[in-house]
């Protein structure tokens, strides 16, 4: 992808004032289509869960998904919005194989939710409200598979394989007003409402929220007003941006762009725009106007959905703690730091955190575990770090450490053993025979043994270089094979010296 | 050995409950008369022969296994080819579906099954139940059996023709428009478009979503009534099913032939369906029925629908735009006929519009061609905003009348049937022989359509078209029941036993002329 010219971000900045919008798709974890009995499930042999309303095939006709209404008025509960008393199905038709009835059955002039709000708060601690227009519902579209060409794209494909069987899961759109006075947060802000998105759909649990699989995949509008003007600058809608760091990424670099286009006197064309991962740079999609014209009417295969406002009300009352709200609870909770926050959110791990710390754990035992060894093994084998072991498991080897069973080197081989599936801490400690020798004696005499042969060490001891004992602990650590809390090492370590022998200078009576 | 192929429907079923006759015997006779006269109707699509009578042998075997069976168990059966059957093709009249054979049973055909009777085979129609004479189907027209020159109406004039020719005791049709009513008021037939949402719509290929309703095609009321009982109530499939528990319409029917039945029934004549354009044949066998319905008890007034004049035009919106849309899925992606442009890139938008190109007759390309029109931005409100409001109107103008009357009739079409090619050329004019029975789909209320005599003037049927309120089907069969009675005992005979023999069977006077 060649790269086009951009601007130095500050010097955009200092130029222009970015105005942005997101549109973001959640598709919801329901255990049936939108419309259809199918299943809603990902990784099914291609075309199994299909049937002929999904299918698009002739004679088939829509019904709508009860739980999908309720995950919708859910969503749109907890962002602030308004539920309508009654709202409608609508035809946007277009031509395109992925979409078998070449319409997509979705809503128009009357979404189920509308006129929400949502605070973010930034790393610097601003906080933007950004505003909802609405939220409305919508079936997604088959995948097409490019073959033959170059990287999976259309472009020089020999022919395209289609799937359906994404065909007709229940999403939710979610689209902003404009959002003005980012200023230089702008990629930061939509990083961040993103985040917050994916946070409310997975704390209420209507979708599985994997950005990587697709369940929340965002659109970013950006365009550029010149300072002193009170004219909108033309827009882009970057498309299908499907994770955090590359809305941010994307946001910035479409600053950068149009700012370098438009001070040297082009032009910015409305249309969509494709992300590119690999080489973090957006390239021109389609021309897409306001006239855009999908020929919009209400679908007539559906009858309005009128959800009663008493359902809509024992709906509001099953909504979970904020996700916002939560998380400063939280950290005032468990006393942490912003950057040790930070660390548990960014690896999602609020969750099991929190169970951990229910089961009894210290909070900062909890996160060194979860953030230290248990991340880096799940970083190493591809996986989650809550799909390795459970808070219980993990509370549980915490407590072994504190009550001095284990040592942290020991707790780490008890690790292995628990994801292995050798059974709970307590039994892999059995099995493994790990625990910390605490009789002192076998302690002792290596203790000994290590200082009698290395007489230049203990002399330094003697003469108060404490930081010298630890060439005689690391022997005795070796000594002792590692099942040797290594504090209690060094407490016998210095309490020996005091008292050995030294072959230099004479002898004292032996206690 | 009594004729089998003369016979109601309900008379056959009385055959076969009781052994005097199987269904296998039932089902060959019509299979042979259908090999006997199609190929001068050309009512069928595709004939399942052989596996109507395997189905046909079940049935006998489980009745003689003492089984308990349906009423309309062994009776035989046509189906519209516009509803899908998983074991027979469905082409909705269109060469785009030529040799589709859908992997399903649309719901009325589930439950025809069900209920055992036996599926004969697919009748023609226009295009995708575009048109008003079967002109427009892509396998060519179905002939009326009164005059084989004639058109048999549309766009279920396969259906209508096959039960006017004696070829099926039933058949299942679709009415958008009229296209049960009207083809059943040029053959001679009974026809009824229950209430919107009386009978499921899945697995009928749609044209006009919020129009089309799936219902009966006889030649008695009490026929029709059957087949209303075994296809009607709600369908989970369909959204916009009814869940209303219905009544009996066999019950209602029988209803009426009780004496009185017309007694004190207020019926509303449709001044604005009863004027200019109406042929006189039409108009002199309508004032005739209205003056038996009155010596019979029944109070005729006449009520006005002002906002009738505006229905065809509306129609001519809202059908199209929402015709546009439903045949968008017809694009060779995953199923139907797929033809390649004969030069230049295979891309997928090509190859879409080469076989839409060529899968679709004129009429269909016409309509699509208005529909996407009318939606566009800019032309919404003015076109298909306009045409919905109009559509509240004459919902209104319904419920106006209804207040006064219990029954709307009018002739169910301004003419006997035309003859081919005569408004091939003048769409207005197809268009505007569905006015008298647009309104009834655009209000979502019931409408049928039953003999009553032929023109003097060229010796073809006249239908009288009934309507009711939503949901008061069962008021339409009473009604019918009792008026087809008193017409039959006016005239000494039923209707069709007028019509002229066809091929080589010797079972009608040949002589027609006016009753």
């Amino acid at each position: 992808m060649a790269k086009a010219e951009l601007m130095d971000y500050d010097k955009a900045l200092e130029l222009f004032e970015p105005v942005l919008g997101f549109e973001v798709h959640v598709e919801l974890n329901t255990k049936t289509k939108m419309f259809c009995g199918c299943a809603n499930e990902f990784g099914s042999g291609a075309n199994t869960n299909t049937c002929p309303t999904c299918l698009g095939l002739p004679g088939g006709l829509p019904q709508v998904n009860r739980q999908a209404i309720e995950s919708s008025i859910r969503l749109g509960l907890a962002l602030g919005c308004e539920i309508a008393e009654t709202s409608r199905f609508a035809r946007k038709n277009y031509f395109y194989p992925d979409t078998a009835k070449n319409f997509q059955t979705s809503q128009y002039d009357e979404p189920i939710a509308f006129n929400g709000q949502l605070t973010i708060e930034l790393e610097s601690g601003r906080q933007v409200t950004v505003d909802i227009e609405r939220a409305h519902m919508e079936d997604d579209a088959g995948k097409l598979t490019h073959m033959g060409g170059a990287a999976g794209r259309i472009q020089g494909a020999d022919y395209s394989l289609v799937d359906y069987n994404r065909g007709g899961v229940p999403l939710v759109e979610i689209v902003t007003q404009m959002i003005e006075g980012a200023e230089a947060d702008a990629p930061e802000i939509g990083k961040t409402y993103v985040a917050a998105i994916r946070e409310i759909v997975k704390a209420l649990g209507v979708s599985n929220a994997r950005m990587e699989e697709g369940n929340v995949r965002c659109d970013a509008n950006v365009s550029l007003r010149p300072r002193g003007s009170n004219i909108l600058g033309t827009r882009t809608e970057t498309k299908n941006v499907n994770s955090l760091r590359s809305v941010e990424r994307a946001v910035r670099y479409e600053i950068q762009r149009q700012a370098a286009l438009l001070t040297a006197g082009g032009t910015i064309t409305q249309e969509t725009r494709h992300w590119h991962e690999d080489t973090g740079v957006t390239s021109a999609g389609r021309p897409k106007s306001d006239a855009d014209d999908y020929r919009y009417f209400p679908e007539p295969d559906l009858v309005p959905v009128a959800p009663s406002r008493a359902w809509v009300e024992e709906l509001r009352a099953t909504l979970p703690e904020p996700p916002a709200a939560r998380r400063k609870r939280l950290q005032a909770d468990w006393g942490f730091v912003n950057l040790e926050f930070q660390d548990v959110v960014n690896s999602d791990l609020l969750d099991v955190m929190e169970a951990t710390i229910a089961a009894g754990a210290p909070a900062q035992a909890a996160r060194k575990w979860w953030t230290g060894e248990i991340a880096r093994l799940a970083n190493a084998a591809g996986v989650t770090a809550e799909s390795l072991v459970t808070p219980a498991q993990v509370a549980a080897l915490i407590a072994l450490i504190t009550d001095g069973t284990l040592t942290d080197r020991l707790a780490r081989q008890v690790l292995e053993g628990v994801i292995a599936g050798e059974g709970t801490p307590s039994e892999v400690v059995a099995s493994r025979g790990l625990a910390v020798v605490s009789d002192d004696g076998p302690l002792i005499a290596a203790i000994d043994e290590a200082l009698a042969s290395q007489p230049d060490v203990l002399a330094k001891i003697r003469d108060g270089k404490v930081q010298a004992a630890g060439a005689v602990i690391g022997a005795v650590m070796k000594a002792m094979r590692g099942q040797a809390d290594a504090a209690r090492v060094r407490e016998l370590v210095l309490e020996r010296a005091g008292s050995a022998p030294v072959e230099q200078a004479p002898a004292e009576p032996a206690e | 050995m009594t004729n089998l192929i003369n016979q109601t429907a309900a008379a056959l079923a009385g055959l076969l409950a009781d052994g005097s006759v199987s269904s296998v015997d039932v089902t060959r006779a019509h299979l042979d008369h259908i090999d006997a006269v199609d190929p001068d109707v050309h009512a069928f699509l595709h004939v399942a022969r052989d596996a109507a009578l395997a189905t046909a042998a079940r049935v006998d075997a489980r009745r003689a296994a003492g089984e308990k069976l349906g009423p309309l168990a062994g009776v035989p059966i046509a189906i519209k080819d516009v509803l899908a059957t998983h074991d027979m093709p469905t082409t909705s009249g269109s060469k785009i579906l030529e040799g589709w054979i859908p992997p399903y049973d649309a719901t009325v055909v589930r439950r025809i099954r069900a209920a055992d009777l036996i599926p004969l085979g697919k009748t023609n129609m226009d295009e995708f139940a575009m048109g008003s004479s079967t002109e427009h189907s892509a396998y060519g027209p179905t002939h009326n059996p009164w005059d084989l020159d004639r058109i048999p109406g549309g766009s279920g004039g396969g259906s209508a023709a096959a039960v006017a020719a004696f070829e099926a005791p039933l058949a299942l049709g679709s009415d958008t428009g009229g296209s049960i009513r009207q083809p059943a008021a040029v053959t001679g037939s009974v026809g009824v478009k229950p209430t919107y949402g009386g009978v499921s719509r899945y697995g009928a290929i749609a044209l006009a979503s919020s129009l089309d309703q799936v219902g009966p095609v006889t030649r008695t009321v009490l026929d029709a009534a059957l087949l209303h009982d075994v296809i009607g109530g709600h369908d989970p499939l369909d959204s916009t099913s009814l869940t209303d528990a219905w009544p009996s319409m066999a019950a209602a029917a029988q209803a009426g032939l009780k004496d009185g039945a017309l007694t004190g029934v207020r019926i509303g004549v449709i001044k604005e369906l009863n004027g200019a354009g109406f042929q006189a044949g039409v108009k002199q066998r309508f004032e005739e029925t209205l003056a038996l319905l009155s010596a019979a008890g029944a109070i005729v007034s006449e009520v006005s629908a002002p906002n009738f004049e505006y229905a065809v035009s509306a129609y001519y919106l809202i059908l199209p735009a929402e015709a546009s849309s439903n045949l968008a899925r017809f694009d060779s992606v995953r199923f139907g006929i797929r033809v390649n442009p004969e030069d230049g890139p295979l891309t997928s938008e090509r190859v879409m519009a080469a076989t839409r190109d060529a899968g679709f007759g004129d009429e269909v390309k016409r309509r699509i061609i208005l529909g996407t029109y009318a939606l566009s931005a800019g032309y919404y409100d003015a076109y298909y905003g306009s045409a919905q409001k109009v559509r509240t109107l004459i919902q209104r103008d319904f419920t106006a009348a209804f207040d006064k009357v219990d029954l709307l009739v009018s002739p169910t079409a301004p003419t006997t049937a035309f003859k081919f090619g005569e408004k091939m050329d003048d769409p207005m004019a197809m268009y505007l022989n569905d006015i008298t029975t647009i309104p009834a789909n655009l209000a979502g209320i019931p409408g049928m359509s039953l003999p009553m005599g032929l023109a003097p003037e060229d010796g073809l049927p006249v239908g009288l078209q009934v309507m009711a309120p939503a949901r008061a089907d069962a008021r339409l069969y009473t009604f019918g029941a009792a008026v087809e009675q008193l017409l039959e005992a006016h005239w000494g005979h039923t209707l069709l036993s007028r019509a002229p023999a066809l091929a080589n069977t010797e079972m009608f006077a040949t002589e027609g002329g006016a009753v």
